[in-house]
């Protein structure tokens, strides 16, 4: 219940943020709405000497327009980014997806990039993020660097992000008048999603003209499903043509097996889901 | 139909009253024993075993004793005799394999979170600080965690025993002379008739009351006060006294506001008892709040059954007998009824039915995991469930209609008093009256023809109808039946009346609220009974000092029990206080009526209210000669007979035959529990029943890996569902008014639980059953169900992990 | 220990606190706000939930000093000066919306929040709206209907018995 006790600092600005991180390494955590760090200290399954908060930085709310793509501040909740009209016109799958993250409370106070940065292959974000072609910006001593989605998440709960750096922003590319569709599959509604679809559909008359997927928990990370997407690029938007398609989505994946499924199941619900998200955002179920 | 309760206009009983509660309670002003702080209270943190088994080699409690604000880390060597023992009140036979459960054990651990040691720090952060430097060294033991692994005796729980198997108790109607011989009744249905064999899984649940369990103790002053986040105040004084040596006069046990128990916090813990000695020992208060973690892995557990069941019936479906075999899993230790649970069993699998031969028998296993105990309902739930599934399969082994079959084999609403086959005195029901609502609020017949609809069209979503039609005994409980089961204590309830001076009332109850509404219900019960408005009675309970005689709540015995010991309680106080009516009034007593609240003398307008009466025996002026003081009363009453509500449930839900995905689509009930009090009480008492049996069906399961971890230990792997996956229920009731207790109540709290799994699982498996699927193992989860529906197996084992979202220590937290 | 200062149900407070201190801990063991309520350790219960800068969190999920400067309003401020309760505590009442009370100051908390952003929503947006507070007692059917009658959307004796 009561976290190991720890020091404790709220820089004001990302310089100084980067400053405490570079003082005290690896001794320390950051923190940002804390939503997924705060069980995990008290549980004391982790106990960081210090907790940087990055709660003060207000250059890192907000979503910004940014010409072809939106900004949004990593600082940004959960639930201003689901609010955000800018969200819900360009990026689409984005809003979808948040409207079934966690529980109103964590979406008040959870960050945009504070999810993706803690990498949880079962979090809602790095489906979509990586459907979308996000770019993460990233700062460090050096200066802001930038990688793409297929390169930021590395592992389980780890990614691209440097231990002296801060995920800073994520940018998507607009993609104005797509479908979307977040296909989440839980045995009870609070839960972290056993398998989730993440589908975002542009539409030329009857026709998929183009389709980016990403599943959530099929893996170590979010994976794209780049066999379905080919296939379904160009095809008609029928059943049993986007289940044809589906049908590929779990090849290759690498999903695990606990409590809520094994690892077959998990392949099987991918397909059943990826279908049901496609045809979904195709504007046809 | 029996009649339908009106309630009389002006009267307080089956009036749907606002709870007097709620005030408290929706401010924050609530007393969770966690709020209590005393001045100097020290807190304590407990050292718990990591490992299922294993000796315990030594204790460096060095580290922690030097940290800072740490006062004490104590041992149980170090606490010795003065620690007491968690007891078992009910050995169900006499030659009972009992471990000895001591609250800290001294040289080995049976289970996974046991506390070996306990530091005491100036604040609970600083003791849990500590608490991380105990170092414990340990003998990792071979550990029982299979249940019919362990039944073999394959790796002994507790060595020293030589067994596993703590008891086996056993029914026979031939024996008992209630019935026939049930291998006769088998062998004849294999020759000329149907047999159902069935192996049936209950799981393991975990109570999961939303309150931790807390303990206070303070040692100061001439009692030792102890604040519990308990159900069994009284029980708990007891057990305190018993095994401390501590005189129970010097014991005063409270239980404040209590955050829900659901049989969950009726026990003796080892905290509370720890808690207790630290306290003593060092003569300061002290406190102890557990975490969720703590209280999932450590507070006691509940079902975890294997059922064997043999069902004999006719060709045309008469039920000839039914044989029942349970291996029953009470994990590390006998619990305080904890052996009892399966035996609470043993007389309800026969349930609604005239079965005319019964054979039950249950193995009472010892196992290396979380004891087991009473969980809402507490055997009975495991007996309805088992039943209801057999007569669904006999049903569709005869091709007909569940509910037909059913009819055929209850008991006929003119046949009460039945006695049953296990011996039970059923004092009255209208199982066709409840049954016939019900279908009507369903639309049974409606949903039957949609269910052959989507069957036909291959729909992948399959509408499922389920069926529960179900009785139980409640009203724990007569003490002599409780003898002749070697119970060690008695059932009766206790209640008292005290007339204040000012006109007010305050009512003493022996049973002990949490969360129930008794202070609102009680009231309503002496407030028709006395004639005093509603809000002039005060219910006080759950105090040892003020309350000194009770036996608490569990086993839907508060309103039965203890609402008949208070009328009894109220009718004295009208008895003693018509004399000096009689006096004051100048009339004979014989000439007195009493009705609303006043004494009239019969044929005038002449009379007195009973609260003025209360005022002039206050004051003691002019008082019939030789009369005590004082209208203030008490009784105790020993219940005649068990309690028995029934009723009908139906449920509907639809099944993504591609995922496995269950929803809930409709579910209906209509319950018999005599007469109602308060009908919103008990809508509340029924919906939060519902949903827990409902959770046991679909969502909960407590799950142990290969190394005796708990791995469904927090309430991201133990699935509680949330209001998004529930729905809304239609309620109704018919009233068989119970014959036994003077107001005709029956209990309530346990029937939603009982009777709604049963009738979920059935929709299920009638959902799929086309697709050649008979079970589905419980909790019927998409992927057991998606694997039933494509092999035909009842859906395979829940694998023993969780997802990781929190045991990432080196992660990219932000 | 960081010095931090907060409104919290109307009254400015100042305390030195450890970092490591929870909001929740602080509202009850340091401001004695003891309605608001510890249920789980991994946020999933919703029980000690209070609103911060006016929207609700889960005050077990938050450090006190990441509230320094904010307003705070827990279950014992949501009531008027004069005692008048909330809408929603009264609905829960009237509904009998609750039973062991445990999860109750969470329970109108959330859904306080939730009629801010909502007025009027449906069944099935009060049950999502929800999704993030247990109830173990209520079966959750007499909690829907309560935050059905604070927002004035059903008659509070629907779906009890006769």
């Amino acid at each position: 219940m009561i976290p190991a006790a720890f020091e404790y600092v709220a820089p004001a600005s990302v310089e100084e943020a980067l400053a405490a991180l570079a003082e005290h390494g690896d001794d320390a955590k950051i923190i940002a709405g804390g939503q997924s760090l705060l069980p995990v200290l008290r549980m004391r399954l982790n106990a960081p000497e210090w907790v940087i908060d990055l709660g003060r930085i207000d250059s890192l709310r907000g979503v910004r327009d940014g010409g072809d793509h939106l900004a949004i501040g990593a600082m940004t909740t959960h639930h201003d980014v689901g609010q955000d009209p800018l969200v819900h016109e360009h990026a689409l799958l984005v809003s979808k997806a948040i409207t079934h993250l966690a529980d109103a409370q964590v979406r008040h106070r959870g960050t945009f990039g504070g999810a993706l940065a803690h990498a949880d292959p079962a979090g809602d974000l790095g489906a979509p993020a990586l459907a979308l072609d996000a770019t993460f910006v990233v700062q460090g001593p050096g200066g802001t660097r930038e990688v793409a989605a297929a390169d930021f998440f590395v592992d389980l709960f780890e990614t691209a992000i440097s231990d002296d750096e801060i995920l800073v922003e994520v940018c998507l590319p607009k993609r104005a008048g797509w479908g979307a569709s977040y296909e989440k599959f839980v045995r009870i509604a609070h839960q972290w999603p056993i398998v989730a679809v993440a589908a975002t559909v542009r539409m030329e008359g009857d026709t998929i003209a183009e389709a980016r997927i990403g599943l959530t928990n099929m893996g170590s990370t979010p994976v794209r499903a780049r066999a379905t997407e080919q296939m379904l690029a160009g095809q008609p938007a029928t059943e049993e043509g986007v289940a044809a398609a589906a049908a590929l989505a779990a090849d290759g994946t690498t999903p695990p097996s606990d409590l809520n499924g094994d690892a077959d199941y998990r392949r099987h619900l991918a397909t059943v889901l990826t279908r049901r998200a496609v045809l979904a955002a195709a504007g046809r179920s | 139909m029996t009649a339908t309760q009106e309630p009389t206009a002006g009267a307080e009983i089956g009036r749907d009253r606002r709870r007097k509660e709620d005030q408290r309670l929706i401010t924050g002003r609530t007393r969770w024993t966690d709020n209590i702080t005393l001045p100097g209270m020290l807190h304590l943190a407990m050292v718990r075993s990591p490992f299922p088994h294993a000796r315990i080699t030594g204790i460096d409690t060095e580290a922690a004793r030097s940290a800072t604000n740490v006062v004490a880390v104590l041992t149980g060597a170090d606490l010795g005799e003065g620690q007491g023992a968690c007891i078992n009140a009910w050995p169900v036979v006499t030659d009972q394999v009992t471990p000895a459960h001591l609250p800290m054990p001294t040289d080995r651990v049976a289970f996974a979170g046991e506390t070996v040691a306990v530091v005491v720090a100036r604040s609970a952060a600083e003791a849990r600080d500590a608490a991380e430097l105990v170092e414990v060294d340990y003998e990792e033991l071979p550990a029982a965690l299979d249940l019919k692994e362990a039944a073999e005796n394959t790796v002994l729980a507790h060595p020293d025993l030589g067994t596993n198997v703590s008891a086996v108790w056993r029914f026979d109607s031939a024996e008992a002379g209630t019935g026939g011989d049930v291998e006769q009744a088998i062998a004849e249905a294999r020759e000329n008739g149907i047999v159902i064999e069935r192996e049936y899984r209950q799981q393991r649940l975990i109570p999961a009351f939303m309150e931790p369990r807390s303990v206070v103790v303070d040692p100061t002053g001439e009692q030792i006060t102890v604040w519990s986040a308990t159900q069994v105040p009284h029980i708990l004084r007891f057990a305190m006294a018993a095994t401390t040596g501590v005189p129970e006069s010097k014991i005063r046990v409270i239980a404040p506001d209590v955050g829900g128990g659901f049989g969950g916090k009726l026990q003796q813990t080892p905290e509370e008892m720890i808690a207790f000695a630290v306290a003593r020992k060092l003569g300061k208060p002290v406190k102890f709040t557990e975490t969720r973690s703590e209280s999932l892995l450590t507070a006691h557990h509940g079902r975890d059954q294997w059922q064997r069941l043999t069902l004999a019936a006719t060709k045309d479906g008469h039920v000839t007998g039914l044989k029942v075999d349970l291996l029953a899993d009470l994990g590390a230790y006998v619990a305080i009824v904890g052996g009892g649970v399966p035996v609470l069993g043993a007389f309800m699998f026969n349930a609604i039915y005239k079965f005319p031969a019964y054979q039950f028998q249950t193995t009472n296993v010892l196992t290396n995991k979380t004891w087991t105990d009473a969980y809402r309902g507490a055997g009975r739930p495991e007996a309805t469930f088992a039943i209801e599934r057999l007569m669904d399969e006999l049903a569709t082994e005869l091709g007909k209609d569940p509910l037909e079959v059913r009819e055929m084999n209850w008991i006929k609403h003119e046949e009460f008093p039945f006695t049953t086959v296990a011996g039970l005195e059923y004092d009255s029901g209208n199982y066709e009256a409840a049954t016939a609502r019900a279908k009507e609020m369903f639309g049974y017949d409606e949903l039957r023809a949609e269910q052959a609809e989507r069957r036909a069209r291959g729909d992948k979503v399959q509408l499922g109808l389920g069926v529960s039609t179900f009785t139980e005994m409640c009203g724990l409980a007569p003490s002599r039946v409780l003898g002749s089961l070697n119970y060690g204590a008695g059932g009766w309830e206790h209640a008292e009346v005290r007339m204040l001076a000012t006109g007010k009332v305050e009512i003493v109850t022996g049973a002990s609220a949490h969360g129930q509404g008794h202070e609102t219900a009680f009231s309503q019960i002496a407030a028709d009974r006395l004639g005093v408005p509603f809000e002039d009675i005060e219910v006080l309970h759950g105090d040892t000092q003020i309350s000194h005689k009770g036996l608490d709540t569990y086993g839907s015995r508060s309103l039965v029990v203890g609402g008949e010991a208070l009328v009894r309680a109220l009718d004295k106080v009208i008895e003693k206080a018509r004399p000096v009516a009689a006096h004051l009034l100048e009339a004979s007593a014989d000439d007195l009526e009493f009705s609303g609240g006043r004494f009239t003398v019969k044929g005038t307008d002449q009379g007195m209210a009973i609260t003025e009466i209360a005022t002039a025996v206050f004051a003691a002026h002019n008082l019939p000669d030789g009369m005590e003081p004082s209208l203030d009363s008490e009784a105790t009453y020993d219940p005649v007979n068990f309690n028995y509500p029934h009723g009908t449930h139906l449920c509907a839900v639809e099944v993504d035959t591609e995922t496995g995905q269950v929803k809930l689509r409709k579910y209906v009930c209509c319950d018999d529990i005599g007469v109602v009090i308060n009908p919103l009480i008990v809508s509340g008492q029924v919906h939060g029943g519902l949903v827990q049996g409902i959770a046991q069906a679909l969502w909960e399961e407590a799950v142990y890996d290969e190394n005796g971890t708990l791995v469904t230990g927090s309430f991201v792997d133990y699935l509680l569902p949330t209001a998004a996956d529930t729905i809304s229920f239609e309620i109704d009731h018919t009233t068989s008014p119970a014959t036994t207790n003077s107001l005709g109540t029956k209990g309530v709290g346990e029937a939603g639980t009982i009777a709604s799994t049963p009738a979920v699982v059935n929709a299920v498996v009638d959902a799929v059953r086309h697709l050649g699927v008979s079970d589905i193992t419980m909790p019927c989860t998409p992927e057991r169900v998606w694997r039933a529906i494509a092999d035909g197996s009842s859906g395979g084992a829940t694998t023993e992990a969780a997802m990781p979202h929190f045991d990432e220590t080196e992660g990219g937290v932000q | 220990m960081t010095r931090i200062s907060l409104n919290v149900d109307g009254q400015q407070v100042a305390d030195d606190v450890e970092p490591r201190m929870l909001l929740v801990q602080y509202l009850r063991e340091k401001l004695g706000k003891t309605g608001t309520v510890v249920g789980c350790d991994t946020s999933s219960c919703g029980a000690c939930t209070v609103h911060l800068d006016g929207r609700s969190v889960k005050s077990c999920n938050v450090l006190a000093v990441q509230a320094d400067g904010s307003e705070v309003t827990t279950i014992e401020g949501l009531a008027g000066d004069d005692g008048q309760l909330h809408r929603v505590q009264e609905a829960f009442r009237e509904c009998h919306g609750l039973q062991c009370g445990f999860c109750t100051p969470g329970m109108i908390m959330q859904t306080v929040d939730l009629l801010n952003e909502n007025p009027s929503p449906s069944e099935e947006a009060i049950r999502l709206g929800l999704e993030g507070n247990l109830c173990r007692c209520t079966g959750y059917h007499n909690i829907v209907r309560a935050v059905q009658h604070a927002a004035g959307t059903t008659d509070a004796t629907e779906g009890a018995p006769a």
